[in-house]
């Protein structure tokens, strides 16, 4: 089955990032595929190089950055959302990319699921 | 073809039943505000939409709603602008109207207001629920 995920909050004051991750990478394991996860609201945070978390704590953007490269995840952020908040090329993480609204409507369109995660 | 729809359609021309879920206060957090660009976009790619008010989103629909005080842009006019958007099906939840003492009158757009179960049957209809 194929799964387009949505994450709206930003990383670590929510648990929602967590728990899309988790998600995506199990659902993976499982042979299901996960070809995109759109960054909204505040979850285009998640996509931020700049964070450096302790040592002893999950790297929340690394995490997502490392789940594309090994399985070919699309990480699209929202354009818009991403301009309110100072998102900007100059900060994304590997793998990440700026991208319009439309990104996740096709998930919608072309996914056998879309899964929200966030308040 | 204009470039506008070019690049609107995703070229499948499915066209899937999609329900905005909002129910979130109007202020108080962005949810509403950015929820409510995600449904002009999903109209603009010609999907059959849906948006259903429920809890405090209920509000989102008052009249009277004055932000200057809180110096936060009103785009309530954008409610009122949804049927040039082709986006005429919106849904109230009967319960939450009631608990917030709120009728039809109160509201600025022409809506239906169903009773839970038969929100619940017309959630079950859609292809994809997103909820702000």
């Amino acid at each position: 089955m194929q799964f387009g995920i949505l994450v709206n909050e930003g990383p670590y004051s929510h648990q929602a990032s967590d728990s899309a991750y988790l998600f995506a990478r199990n659902a993976i394991e499982k042979g299901h595929q996960v070809p995109r996860v759109f960054f909204y609201h505040d979850g285009v945070y998640n996509a931020s190089r700049l964070a450096t978390p302790p040592q002893d704590d999950r790297n929340v953007g690394a995490r997502w950055s490392k789940l594309a490269a090994d399985h070919g995840v699309d990480l699209v952020v929202c354009v818009a959302a991403a301009q309110r908040r100072g998102i900007t090329d100059g900060v994304l993480g590997d793998n990440f990319r700026i991208s319009g609204l439309g990104q996740l409507v096709e998930m919608g369109i072309q996914y056998d699921r879309l899964v929200t995660f966030g308040d | 073809m204009s470039d506008m729809d070019d690049e609107m359609e995703d070229g499948s021309g499915v066209v899937k039943k999609f329900m905005f879920l909002n129910r979130k206060a109007p202020h108080g957090t962005v949810y509403a505000l950015e929820g409510l660009e995600v449904v002009l976009i999903t109209a603009a790619f010609d999907q059959d939409v849906s948006m259903v008010f429920t809890d405090d989103g209920v509000y989102q629909l008052m009249k009277g709603v004055d932000s200057k005080g809180i110096e936060i842009k009103d785009f309530s006019k954008t409610y009122r602008a949804l049927d040039g958007y082709d986006i005429e099906k919106l849904y109230v939840d009967q319960a939450s109207m009631d608990a917030r003492g709120l009728s039809e009158d109160d509201l600025i757009v022409d809506v239906t207001v169903l009773p839970v179960a038969e929100m619940a049957s017309l959630m079950a209809e859609q292809d994809v629920v997103i909820s702000f």
